[in-house]
């Protein structure tokens, strides 16, 4: 039922709302409003039982295992979310004086300091809202630079196959021509191929590493180079970088400008598809070109950089800071773990993904990239199984769906057919993966002695399995009072 | 080992069953020259009773201030439900609903989120979310040039929000979109529709129409959307969601209406937070729709012909489309939303309304006795919503130093982005003022103008 569906015209929730209704007197009638507005009319009570039961038909990080690879869902504490919503940072109004919040600037400043600790970069701005934006601002700082020292020819950003789509959507975004390339057997960008791609024509590669097929490109030095020679720039796509945290920092690695995912890395929540936050830090030559704001450090005194002190800046990307509150669960967040905390992240994050594929590869299923350790994820495929029984990626991630646990990515990266990109994270204990690969074992057998009832998965859930194609055919995306 | 489960011989259990003899082994694929040492830059881990202290001490530096700052970001009354509910786990630690069956709630909800905006917009179709105001109004710029193929142009009033101006620019310029501005008339602070005839022989994609406009005063909408419309040129209404409760929606502007409607949600249940997470809103008319960024949920039917939700028109995403994408937006604001509907759910039609009408009310009390004290004026003459303008006989700057050592954040100095218009201060009023407030407001700025 909907909230729509609740609703009985004349109810009303006296207590949130003003006593009376003030004169609109003031304002010209042309441009008073005539239609009503559709919003329910339902009780306080109605309210949060509907709501709370929506809830409940979601899975979750708090109530199920969920390893979507390259998203990292990892358990999100609590004491975040509850020193972030303190009163006094809630009620602070973005363009209240500079002195009126110090103890906020204090944490902005300091998790800008850390994240350029943790990264090797020379600079790190919080502003970007999600790791799309991050891509976009550090695209733009690319273009910034080169056009800055007048060179004007480089219209081309190299992206990997294997990439996530924002990269060659992000590259699109800012006017540049995407030139993708392919992955070689092992996993790994094909070298030869970047050499005979990259010219005066190049802006710059984006790369995420680990990879998104789970592994470590093990030539990265050499691409820094083969890129760095052609006039380009490196762009590292921090959506892995929880993988190597303390073990490699994008910035020895050659990166001239990152992004962070602080809602995977970091561990602020997913709300259901957001807010993100990805800072983006820059190597000493894009210093100039930086977004704004970025929180400074006189003295004892907190302050923004604006306009002035950067003149070069690529410029706001934000009505205001970017998403502060989640930057204040991230600052939380790494307070909480602290500098040993950090290595723990990777090392129990790899140990997780290795452990998982070593069971899940003895359980039967086929691993896409056998010879290589996992980073913190990696990837199962199903091809064989489907070009036997019929079963899909897709059908064997509804019968897990079944059996409690959200399924993993599928159909990503998609040049490996038929996959499952697995991400257990390090805060999942070694029960929940083992009770996850017993789950998988069974599916196997189903698959052998049931596939119908596999392939009509899921059949627990408050729906069955849904028509997309009806759903995009005929659009039903606003609901309309029947008449 | 704070939030990491793992026992001495589960660890060990895990290695043997790898194969390998310790957790170091697992990253020998990483060329040893590229191997940092430890992060010191990072300091050492707090428990949570430290941690919480260290919050509270920089909460508390902070403290609490009257504010009557508006420009873009609104303090009203958040019922206490709407937290409450937003905070449950399944909502606060789910993803984007890649899997539908097991994620009907969230789906459900920005189903729910999307009729609400289509009807408060008076548009056919909502997205379920872009980040804020101004880069929903950036997006809005790139879809109107994409919808239009011929023009690359887009006009944009001085009485835009200045930074909403300058995020536009930044991302439209990247494509090597045109951004013109048009100027307004400063004595009634609005667009004037006769100075459009400036450009009776130019052609553009877009006009943004801003209502309220910055200033908070109201713009003539209907004949600014038709002229956009008379030149072939999309209509793009950029509004305060809480004022669409009061004034015509951007649907019914005009004889044909506008074509999209964007703005900043946050005055739907968001705290003001030093600026976010907020979340933009983006609604259009349904032959845009497959032109529109950003997640679409869509109600189908499953194998039993049961009603359900899902994401829908992904052709159109860049996880699918990679670089033919109508933009590169993945995560939105998906948590703001959930607390947006939440909110609007509570407070229905007439709540919004009163909320809506209160502000002005309070607003216009505010300004009636600010404008009584010597060295106080009205800028503007143009009717307002919630926010309105004062030029004073002294430095803004001055003044708000020493309402603030009375506790008041009296409102945005305009000196930075308009210096054509003097001492002027933009001050907003909404619900959350009492009389009271108001009359402590008016004595306190007639002491620092004095």
């Amino acid at each position: 039922m909907l909230i729509f569906e609740h609703s009985r015209p004349g109810r009303r929730n006296y207590s949130q709302s003003p006593a009376t209704a003030a004169s609109t007197a003031k304002i010209p009638q042309n441009l008073l409003r005539k239609s009503p507005v559709l919003l329910p009319e339902v009780s306080e009570m109605d309210t949060v039982r509907h709501y709370t039961r929506l809830s409940q038909k979601n899975f979750s990080i708090d109530t199920e295992f969920y390893p979507l690879g390259s998203c990292t869902m990892k358990y999100n504490p609590r004491a975040c979310n509850s020193l972030a919503m303190l009163p006094q940072f809630l009620s602070r109004h973005p363009l209240a004086p500079e002195d009126t919040g110090q103890g906020f600037l204090a944490c902005m400043y300091e998790l800008q300091e850390t994240l350029k600790a943790i990264t090797g970069m020379a600079g790190v701005s919080l502003t970007p809202m999600a790791g799309a934006q991050g891509e976009l601002i550090g695209v733009m700082m690319i273009r910034a630079y080169h056009e800055a020292r007048g060179d004007f020819a480089r219209t081309e950003i190299i992206v990997p196959d294997a990439a996530h789509g924002t990269n060659p959507a992000t590259a699109v975004m800012c006017g540049f021509k995407v030139v993708e390339i392919a992955t070689d057997k092992e996993g790994n960008v094909d070298l030869a191929a970047l050499k005979a791609a990259v010219g005066p024509q190049t802006a710059g590669l984006m790369l995420t590493n680990p990879s998104t097929l789970g592994v470590f490109e093990k030539n990265v030095a050499e691409m820094s180079r083969v890129v760095h020679q052609a006039g380009g720039l490196l762009y590292y796509d921090g959506a892995n970088l929880n993988a190597v945290l303390g073990k490699v920092k994008p910035g020895d690695m050659g990166f001239d400008i990152i992004h962070i995912n602080l809602h995977k890395t970091f561990s602020t929540p997913h709300g259901g598809g957001g807010p993100g936050s990805a800072p983006v830090g820059v190597a000493e030559r894009l210093l100039p070109f930086m977004p704004i704001p970025i929180v400074a450090k006189d003295g004892n005194t907190y302050r923004w950089v604006t306009e002035k002190e950067k003149p070069q800046s690529i410029g706001r990307l934000s009505a205001h800071m970017g998403n502060a509150g989640v930057l204040l669960r991230a600052y939380i967040y790494i307070r909480l773990l602290g500098m040993h905390g950090m290595h723990r992240i990777s090392e129990f994050a790899t140990l997780n993904a290795n452990y998982l594929m070593a069971e899940l590869s003895k359980a039967g299923f086929e691993i896409a990239y056998p010879t290589r350790r996992a980073s913190h994820e990696f990837i199962v495929t199903l091809k064989d199984i489907k070009d036997k029984t019929g079963v899909t990626a897709m059908h064997l991630a509804k019968r897990l769906l079944d059996k409690g646990y959200h399924a993993p990515t599928t159909y990503f990266p998609m040049l490996v057919p038929e996959c499952l990109l697995i991400e257990p994270a390090e805060t999942e204990s070694k029960e929940t993966l083992d009770a996850f690969v017993k789950s998988m074992k069974e599916i196997l057998q189903e698959i052998e002695l049931q596939p119908d009832l596999v392939k009509g998965a899921p059949h627990t859930m408050p729906v069955r399995k849904l028509d997309d194609v009806k759903a995009a055919r005929e659009l039903d995306l606003a609901w309309k009072p029947s008449a | 080992m704070p939030f990491i489960p793992h026992t001495e011989e589960d660890i060990a259990e895990m290695l043997a069953s790898i194969g390998a003899k310790t957790i170091e082994e697992l990253f020998d694929e990483i060329p040893k020259e590229l191997i940092s040492g430890e992060l010191t830059g990072v300091p050492p881990g707090l428990s949570e009773m430290e941690i919480s202290r260290l919050m509270m001490e920089r909460a508390t530096t902070d403290g609490f201030y009257q504010n009557f700052i508006g420009a873009g970001a609104y303090e009203h009354h958040i019922p206490a439900a709407v937290w409450q509910i937003t905070t449950r786990g399944e909502f606060y630690s789910s993803y984007t609903p890649y899997q539908a069956e097991a994620s009907q709630g969230t789906l459900q909800l920005l189903y729910e989120y999307q009729t609400m905006m289509a009807s408060l917009t008076g548009m056919d179709v909502s997205n379920a979310s872009m980040y804020d105001g101004a880069t929903a109004l950036a997006e809005a710029a790139l879809m109107a040039v994409r919808s239009h193929k011929s023009s690359r142009r887009i006009l944009i009033p001085k009485t835009v929000h200045p930074v909403y101006r300058q995020v536009v620019r930044a991302i439209v310029s990247n494509q090597k979109i045109e951004v013109v501005e048009l100027p307004f008339n400063t004595q009634s602070g609005q667009i004037e529709p006769g100075s459009l005839s400036d450009f009776a022989n130019e052609e553009f994609a877009a006009l943004v129409i801003p209502q309220p406009n910055f200033f908070g005063v109201l713009e003539q909408v209907d004949a600014l959307t038709d002229w956009a419309h008379s030149k072939n040129a999309f209509a793009i209404g950029v509004v305060n969601p809480t004022a669409l409760a009061l004034l015509t929606p951007p649907g019914e502007w005009g004889s044909k209406g506008a074509d999209i409607a964007v703005g900043e949600g946050q005055p739907l249940g968001i705290p003001l937070s030093s600026g976010g997470p907020y979340f933009g809103f983006m609604a259009c008319k349904n032959d845009l729709v497959r032109q529109m960024p950003g997640r679409i949920i869509g109600r189908t039917t499953d194998l039993d012909n049961k009603p359900g939700f899902v994401l829908t028109l992904q052709a159109r995403e860049q996880h699918i489309r990679r670089s033919k994408a109508t933009s590169n937006i993945c995560t939105n604001q998906g948590l703001m939303v959930t607390a947006a509907t939440i909110f609007m759910s509570l407070l229905g039609p007439e709540g919004l309304r009163r909320v809506a009408a209160q502000s002005h009310a309070n607003t216009l009390e505010l300004v009636e006795q600010l404008a009584k004290i010597n060295g106080v004026k009205r800028t503007f003459s143009g009717p307002v919503f919630h926010e309105a303008a004062l030029t004073l006989a002294a430095p803004v700057a001055e003044v708000l130093s020493k309402l603030k050592q009375k506790g008041i954040l009296g409102g945005l100095d305009l000196q930075g982005h308009y210096p054509e218009l003097g001492n002027a201060l933009l001050v907003c009023a909404t619900e959350t003022k009492t009389k009271n407030d108001l009359q402590n407001y008016a004595e306190a700025l007639k002491h620092a103008i004095g």
